[in-house]
């Protein structure tokens, strides 16, 4: 390029180190550190308290969830149990325990798996062309709608009540607002400028989903894990409430409610101690993901005034 | 001249993660007079867009005004209660934002917006103000006034929204106006338009404005003081005259040779000295007949028959404005969108459409670097990820040669190894922009596609990027179809230069043959768009373009005729309209695809 | 805007086939014999056969299916296999009760949670915002079943101002029978109002940091304006989308608040529809259910396109 007596831009740089106009130098460097507030502990805190209950809870219960404690129903706490007793003599306590490990258990294995399908589907949406999108879109769209509890009811009059039918509905009913996420995450960053250049370069579909987009889709989708496993418990707590959950003897908290309605009517505590519990748990969840939502929100309302 | 607004000492402090406050203006103090434009110049980071809102009152979630008075007659602005600060805002104030398109509610009329300040605070009613509107939208020269208030934002074009954004601001007939790169953001034939009408209703009225930029040659046609800014302190001021014509301060030096930067041509030994690149031998890449466009059934055609060759180890230019399709040549080129008719070859092989058609060894030839630093690298892949993907996937390095390899790449660019853990979110924006050259340096390609590669970058990056490019260009033998909206740049670094219009190559050739006269109507009109740094030329400009009457019309893509037609000030209706222009050739490898021969556009070089 | 309205409108009639090949598909997979719940368990093999053959369901899936929806079409969803009433009849029965809570509930409910979101958007982050945020978390964290049953035991059982089963008739008064919905009604207030709520919140509030609302304020425009008239015009989708999708709950989903309270509406004749095996009705409620979803996110996606004037006119 360099033509005999032509001066062009190229004049002998100067050494960035020392050039004081240097613009880079004033980039900010270094991550972001989070920042949490109270209620975010506080959530933390009950999930950790619940997380130990449903590992440890069944070993350190005081007695087997089928154990009769009194001859009498709704024996007042303290006497006879630490929380009193349910309907029929049994320890709320340790039911609630037991209940603990097979409410949550049920509603985490549910949601991880609706959790693989949906992003799996969604991404494959996303990614695949017009005709596999349409196609997987209106079958989701027709399960939605659909209302949560008669598609249980249809789906478990078929199959019966068994702890894997159950797991299969809720899973079922909650991959498809994860499939619509996904998606809507997978075309987001599908028209990155970094995706076009790993496609460029050459890379194959399976490699741009697993190291381009989906690691940028791990928040989004976390919070999304976070309100999908709320939902799992309650809805489990509800199909145990009208009976299609979890069969007696077996505890669990929304049979706990149901079981012992009743009570209320004699001044019991024993139908709101698993119904708090339900609550405490997905409280506590909620208040985490709003917390990890809030940390991306710029403040402008200050300056309304 | 009465003051309008006079600032001491301010000192604005900006936020940083983990509740830290730095400052980011320091100790600034200035004055702006009735009727006087007062140029605040920089890049970014230096404070310039903060102090012109601190100016009404505001600072940005995330900054806050620490010290220092802002006095509006003789009531300290920052002093004021919320109520009085709203009540100066819109009425003793007002601001005109860079992008237009982002200031103005897309579900609301133009007409609620323009006339919502002066009806809120009451000085005047909603049917009145309307009339004031329309008054001012003749004035500012704006098409169809009379109903223009009733469209949408989105039914307006750009340049159409810019000065609709200023007749907003103008509706409460301020004291003090403030513009904060109004033309930025606009292609270089409409920033004319704008500029104009900006500098004519600033007169009229006598306002005070403060004008925010970091282009030195618009400023020089439009202000009256200039105040040069670096990391939040002011380096020099003075007069229009002064700064441009003698800047003594360092910093405004090297912002005046990265502005204007020399083109080849002015400085070249002969005429005669034809660029040795045109050896024989075939092209590195050509480009026959493509047509190329979006849409699944009924395609929408942005390119027509673009023929380009590209001789190995040259820069070839490709230059238009928005909407002219050179982003889609970039992707048709990279394999990225197939085109719907015409060739590719690369060193004489036929260059498959897609991607997946291509061979590796092919695709490493190849490779393009996008305009947005931001979102051209994954913000989750670490800087030496992502430079030893390339490496991993075209040569299958092991981990210790890959490594080495980083390091070398990163010497190329002019990096240090300290950013390699990083992500890119930690990087500035010329970082990012390098790491994005980089990974295209790491495939070792022929040819790299740069797709406006600097057009969001600071001059000043900018034109190390641009440095940088040179000289990697003269080490490598590489090759560069440069893609760019601004002439001026790509001039100083090209070879030969492609014009675009409206998705047909309008004219090509070498760089002198291209911006000496004999020109396409259209590269005439691009030329005398660029700004130069003297004050004055605005005017001049005026002048010589109500000679080419070159009425800012949308670029409208059509499938017969020459395309520049509605704008050409030399159309010839019943020609240009209805046959495609034929090719003219002033000298062998120069063409110009005109209805005019060359003796008409020559001359029309000629006149003023 | 015509071209995306019917687009729109085709989706939807592809939703609803894709449902009633899913109705029909599951109805299918039912075990228990239609003709074993007609004649008991102690019907003899041949009686079941020539039951089978009346019915027609010997033959082939597919004609049933393809006859089945010709049916809906011209509106006739057949005959209740338990009860042999015309399956309209008893949904007609039911639908209006339903519509009365549902219309009931939204009057309230949907008002008074755009109100609360709105405040909360106008004030984010104050003593009020914070208020209503803990208290939408808490209404989305509790069971319904739970929030019915405290009711109950508050209002009904301890204070004996509310009756505890909710029955209503044509003939009541109006406040009668207002006094008998007042559970029910807050119950469902209850549960789907936090949403409604919070989603307002959200979408106000990701609208306030567009840089159109920077230019209001630095125009002077008051904060109530900038949050009331320049965001909510733009957060208006969301919002449309989240009371339609509410909407359809009431409508469908209120199992739990029939159960507890006793009241004759169609989510309970679709549970007891289908422990009955009563197929037709399980498909007609069925396709009920879902067509209000989808008729109702329709028309929730039709006011998004009228309200955002750059889908209302194109350039």
């Amino acid at each position: 390029m360099n033509e005999p007596g032509v001066t062009t831009r190229n004049e002998p740089r100067p050494n960035r180190a020392d050039d004081e106009f240097d613009t880079e130098r004033l980039a900010i460097t270094g991550p972001r550190r989070l920042e949490l507030g109270t209620s975010a502990w506080v959530g933390i805190g009950i999930l950790l308290l619940w997380l130990f209950v449903a590992f440890f809870g069944p070993a350190l219960s005081p007695y087997d969830q089928g154990e009769m404690i009194s001859y009498d129903s709704f024996s007042p706490m303290g006497e006879t149990g630490l929380l009193g007793g349910d309907f029929i003599g049994r320890d709320v306590f340790s039911r609630l325990l037991f209940g603990a490990r097979m409410t949550m258990g049920l509603a985490f294995i549910a949601t991880v798996l609706a959790f693989l399908g949906g992003i799996i589907l969604g991404f494959t949406a996303a990614a695949a062309g017009e005709w596999v999108d349409q196609i997987l879109s209106r079958i989701n769209d027709a399960i939605m709608a659909f209302p949560s509890i008669m598609l249980a009811l249809i789906v478990i009059a078929s199959l019966g009540t068994s702890t894997s039918v159950l797991i299969l509905t809720v899973c079922l009913i909650e991959a498809t607002p994860v499939f619509r996420l996904a998606r809507a995450l997978g075309m987001d960053i599908s028209v990155m400028d970094y995706v076009e250049v790993a496609r460029a370069r050459g890379e194959s579909v399976w490699w741009i989903v697993r190291r381009e987009i989906f690691p940028n889709t791990l928040a989004p989708l976390a919070a999304e894990f976070g309100l999908r496993y709320t939902y799992s418990i309650l809805f489990i707590s509800a199909l145990s409430f009208l009976g299609l959950g979890v069969q007696p003897p077996q505890a669990d908290w929304g049979a706990m409610v149901r079981e012992n309605l009743m009570g209320l009517t004699y001044g019991s505590l024993a139908p709101l101690i698993p119904a708090a519990a339900i609550g405490s748990l997905t409280i506590s969840i909620n208040l985490i993901v709003d917390a990890f939502l809030a940390l991306s929100n710029r403040d402008i309302s200050e300056e309304m005034i | 001249m009465e003051e309008v607004l006079r600032i001491e000492h301010l000192w604005v402090e900006g936020r940083l993660p983990g509740n830290d406050y730095v400052p980011i203006v320091k100790d600034v103090d200035f004055t702006v007079r009735q009727g006087e434009v007062v140029a605040l110049i920089g890049e970014s980071g230096s404070g310039k867009t903060t102090i012109s809102l601190a100016a009404l009152g505001y600072a940005r979630p995330g900054c806050r005004i620490s010290k220092g008075r802002i006095l509006m007659g003789d009531k300290n602005i920052l002093e004021l209660s919320n109520k009085e600060k709203r009540e100066l805002r819109g009425r003793s104030t007002a601001y005109v934002a860079q992008s237009a398109a982002a200031a103005f509610n897309p579900a609301m009329t133009i007409d609620y917006q323009v006339t919502e300040a002066p009806v809120l605070h009451g000085l005047m009613k909603r049917r009145e103000a309307s009339a004031r509107a329309i008054e001012i939208y003749r004035r500012l020269d704006l098409p169809h006034p009379e109903t223009l208030g009733r469209l949408y934002p989105h039914q307006v074009s750009g340049g159409q929204l810019q000065r609709l954004m200023v007749a907003m601001a103008l509706s409460c007939n301020p004291n003090l106006l403030v513009l904060d790169e109004p033309t930025t953001a606009l292609d270089v034939t409409t920033q004319i338009e704008v500029l104009t009408a900006i500098k004519e209703i600033i007169r009229q009225q006598n306002t005070a404005a403060i004008y925010v930029t970091h282009d030195l040659a618009v400023v020089a046609q439009i202000a009256d003081r200039i105040l040069v800014l670096f990391d939040g302190k002011v380096q020099e001021h003075g007069t229009t005259g002064q700064i441009v014509g003698h800047p003594s301060h360092p910093y405004t030096l090297k912002l005046m040779r990265a502005v204007r930067p020399v083109p080849k041509t002015t400085l070249s030994v002969s005429d005669s000295q034809k660029p040795e690149e045109q050896s024989a031998g075939q092209p590195l890449l050509r480009v026959k007949d493509l047509t190329a466009g979006y849409g699944r059934i009924k395609k929408k055609v942005v390119l027509r028959d673009v023929c380009i060759d590209v001789p190995p180890g040259t820069v070839v230019g490709v230059i238009g404005e928005s909407g002219c399709g050179k982003s889609t040549l970039a992707r048709v080129i990279a394999g990225l969108l197939p085109p719907i008719s015409g060739e590719m070859s690369l060193a004489g092989h036929a260059l498959r459409p897609k991607i997946k058609m291509r061979s590796k060894k092919e695709l490493q030839r190849v490779q393009i670097v996008f305009q947005m630093p931001d979102v051209a690298l994954n913000p989750r892949q670490r800087i030496r990820d992502i430079l030893g993907r390339p490496l991993e996937f075209y040569m299958g390095l092991s981990s210790s040669h890959r490594k080495q390899r980083v390091h070398e790449l990163l010497e190329m660019v002019e990096l240090s190894r300290n950013l390699l853990p990083r992500y890119p979110g930690e990087l500035s924006g010329g970082q990012k922009q390098r790491v994005n050259l980089a990974r295209a340096l790491a495939a070792e390609p022929d040819l790299i596609l740069c797709d406006e590669v600097t057009s969001s970058l600071d001059t000043l990056v900018g034109a190390a990027v641009i440095d940088l490019l040179n000289n990697l260009q003269e080490q490598l033998n590489l090759a560069y179809m440069f893609i760019s909206h601004d002439l001026s740049t790509v001039a100083s670094f090209a070879d030969t230069i492609v014009v675009l219009y409206a998705g047909r190559v309008v004219e090509q050739g070498p760089l002198q043959s291209v911006i000496a006269p004999p020109h396409h109507p259209y590269t005439r009109l691009l030329l005398s768009s660029i700004p130069e740094l003297r004050p004055g030329w605005l005017e001049d400009v005026i002048k010589s373009r109500e000679a080419m009457t070159a009425i800012s019309h949308a670029v409208e893509i059509i499938d017969v005729g020459c395309p520049f037609f509605k704008r050409c000030a030399m159309a010839m209706t019943g020609i240009c309209d209805l046959q495609n222009p034929p090719l003219r050739t002033p000298v062998s490898d120069h063409q110009i695809f005109c209805h005019r021969d060359i003796a008409d556009l020559q001359k029309a070089a000629v006149e003023p | 805007m015509a071209k995306l309205i019917i687009r729109r409108l085709l989706l939807g009639l592809v939703t609803m086939w894709v449902v009633s090949l899913m109705v029909f598909g599951t109805t299918e997979v039912l075990p228990g014999d239609v003709a074993t719940a007609v004649l008991g368990q102690s019907a003899t093999p041949e009686a079941l056969k020539a039951i089978r053959e009346e019915l027609g369901l010997d033959r082939p899936a597919l004609i049933r299916y393809i006859e089945w929806l010709g049916d809906l079409a011209t509106g006739d969803l057949g005959k209740s296999l338990a009860t042999g009433r015309q399956v309209t009849e008893l949904i007609n029965e039911r639908l209006g009760k339903t519509l009365i809570l549902a219309t009931l509930t939204a009057a309230l409910a949907v008002p008074l949670a755009i109100f609360l979101g709105l405040i909360s958007a106008v004030f984010p982050g104050s003593f009020i915002d914070r208020g209503i945020n803990t208290g939408t978390l808490a209404l989305v964290s509790v069971p319904e079943f739970f929030i019915a049953s405290l009711l109950v035991l508050i209002f009904a059982v301890i204070l004996n101002w509310l009756p505890a089963i909710s029955y209503i008739t044509a003939d009541q008064s109006l406040l009668k029978m207002l006094r008998n919905l007042t559970l029910p009604i807050l119950t469902l207030t209850a549960s789907i109002m936090a949403h409604m709520t919070r989603m307002t919140r959200t979408a106000v509030l990701n609208v306030t940091s567009s840089s159109y609302i920077e230019m209001a304020i630095l125009k002077g425009v008051p904060r109530l304006q900038i949050v009331l008239r320049h965001a909510l015009l733009n957060a208006l989708s969301p919002i449309f989308n989240v009371v339609a999708l509410n909407m359809a709950y009431l409508i469908s989903g209120v199992v739990i608040v029939e159960t507890v309270f006793a009241y004759p509406g169609i989510a309970k004749l679709m549970v007891d529809a289908v422990s009955t095996r009563d197929i037709p009705l399980v498909q007609a409620c069925a396709m009920l259910f879902c067509g209000t979803y989808v008729g109702l996110n329709l028309l929730a996606d039709l006011f998004s396109i009228l309200s955002n004037p750059r889908l209302r006119i194109p350039k």
